[in-house]
């Protein structure tokens, strides 16, 4: 039902260093209700527990089980200031949005039962193998049934067909909770994808009746045009952060696309990257909507001479963001960039080029806007507090040292040697 | 007996009326009613597939219920925030969070 393992281990510290962050952002944000703090870190720690059984879980039951109570309890987080129509909009367009995708990948881990017979996914590996091998089973309905279960998996990663609840969830949530959701509901989603996928439908038999790796392909294509192409025309930062959040997962299932060992590690680091300068990123947003009240990108104008440290933390987190050296994000996109070049996947990496190069644009807008545009009427020195420069430098150390050490590729590799593979 | 497929083909027209009637409905109301259907053709489909392949198929039925019910209870509470802050249930009109 469960399994532990490096590959869980490794999700679950991702996990815990992200709760972590989300409850110190949360006690510096000033948007939260004060009265419903109880429930508020409660529910926080809920939706960990669902997370750590959504990396472990080999069987349909814990699948379907694990997701709906991340999903169940994140529908409440972001919907959580509750005077904010804004927010339960944005709380309604979630629900919606996720009780359809579940219901979808319920209907798709159904199907795969009623060929199966069985709920373990290792058992659903062998026997659909023998089905297949057989002809009693016809591979469409395989491909159709990964299909359903990729539309439920998809929603939770925000890959395109399924993307559309994340700019308007980000955009509703309390600050603290988009950055907890862009981080760890996308590492979680990723765990799962990469056990149900491979783990289940992996061996080389299966593969060759079922190619799902081409559909995957085209969805990790479409994500990386579609989020960096949406988040050009942003003026909200948090709404920006959001397709760009869209974008990553695109990089990340450029690395699922090929079924070898160097791109499920590459996805891995390029998780542990992507955590710190989002996590990171999201922090200047909390700083600046605590200061200013507004999250538009013109409250950032002027930034660097009125705060200098947080305006040079958030340059360095957005151009990480883009993949520009030595910052992290650059050493994470090589090795996804590296594994994909290395399968003959030359289309694929082509996109993911262009679109990266999009992306320079509506990061450096931010950076355009902090250090190169005066600050409208206020130009007093805003002064931070030492408790929030040492936070912020948590995530920028990270964000500069992790391409140039040598422990996180390794524990990157060991996690993934769990997952059978050919 | 009748064949399994008979059974899923039931459980597939269910699931596409409930399919439609999330897009197509106006009210919020009739929206969590359509996503209702929805798992409840996917729990037709299980518990048809455990009755001709012994499996957990059951257990999941249960547990499928179980989480229905709690989501039905999140989306009225979520509906009833939403009419107090906007007025409305018409998903038509709520339209805040633009592109």
């Amino acid at each position: 039902m469960i399994r532990l393992d490096v590959f869980s281990s490794f999700f679950k510290v991702l996990l815990l260093l992200a709760t972590a962050a989300t409850i110190l952002f949360s006690l510096r944000s000033e948007e939260l209700d004060a009265r419903l703090k109880g429930e508020y870190y409660a529910l926080l720690l809920a939706i960990t527990f669902g997370m750590f059984l959504m990396t472990s879980s080999t069987n349909l039951l814990m699948i379907f089980i694990s997701l709906e109570m991340v999903s169940l309890t994140s529908y409440i987080l972001a919907g959580f200031l509750t005077h904010n129509p804004r927010a339960s909009e944005a709380a309604f367009k979630y629900i919606t949005f996720g009780a359809v995708a579940s219901g979808t990948m319920l209907f798709g881990l159904s199907l795969l039962f009623g060929m199966a017979g069985s709920g373990d996914l290792g058992q659903i590996s062998v026997r659909l193998t023998e089905l297949l091998a057989s002809g009693e089973v016809a591979p469409l309905a395989v491909l159709i049934a990964i299909t359903f279960v990729l539309a439920g998996v998809g929603y939770k990663i925000a890959s395109v067909p399924f993307h559309m609840w994340s700019p308007d969830v980000y955009e509703g949530a309390p600050i603290p909770i988009t950055a907890f959701l862009s981080v760890a509901s996308k590492s979680a989603g990723f765990a799962l994808f990469i056990r149900f996928f491979y783990s289940g439908f992996g061996n080389s038999e299966l593969m060759q009746a079922v190619d799902w790796t081409f559909m995957l392909a085209i969805v990790s294509a479409l994500t990386m045009v579609v989020g960096n192409l949406a988040a050009l025309p942003q003026q909200n930062v948090k709404r920006l952060l959001a397709y760009s959040s869209i974008a990553h997962g695109g990089y990340l299932l450029m690395g699922a696309v090929l079924l070898t060992s160097e791109g499920i590690g590459a996805i891995l680091f390029y998780l542990v990257v992507y955590l710190f300068m989002n996590l990171g990123a999201f922090y200047v947003v909390v700083l600046i909507a605590n200061e200013e009240g507004s999250e538009m990108i013109e409250s950032y104008r002027g930034l660097a001479s009125r705060a200098p440290l947080v305006a040079w933390a958030m340059a360095i987190f957005l151009f990480s963001l883009t993949g520009i050296p030595p910052f992290a994000g650059f050493f994470g996109k090589w090795l996804l960039f590296a594994a994909v070049l290395e399968q003959g996947y030359y289309w694929l990496a082509l996109v993911g080029l262009l679109s990266s190069v999009v992306s320079l644009y509506y990061y450096a807008r931010i950076v355009k806007a902090m250090f190169l545009e005066d600050p409208g009427e206020e130009t007093t020195q805003i002064s931070f507090s030492t408790g929030t420069f040492a936070l912020l430098s948590v995530f920028v150390i990270p964000t500069i040292l992790i391409g140039f050490l040598n422990i996180f590729y390794t524990f990157s590799n060991i996690s993934v040697s769990v997952i059978p593979m050919q | 007996m009748v064949p399994l497929l008979y059974y899923q083909l039931l459980s597939a027209a269910l699931f596409g009326i409930g399919l439609y009637g999330v897009l197509a409905r106006r009210s919020a109301v009739l929206i969590v009613l359509s996503i209702e259907l929805m798992l409840n053709a996917v729990n037709i489909n299980l518990i048809a597939a455990a009755s001709y392949l012994n499996g957990i198929g059951r257990v999941i039925a249960i547990f499928v219920i179980t989480v229905a019910a709690a989501e039905v209870g999140l989306a009225f509470a979520i509906i009833l925030r939403m009419y107090r802050n906007r007025g409305t249930v018409n998903v038509d009109e709520i339209n805040l969070l633009k592109w």
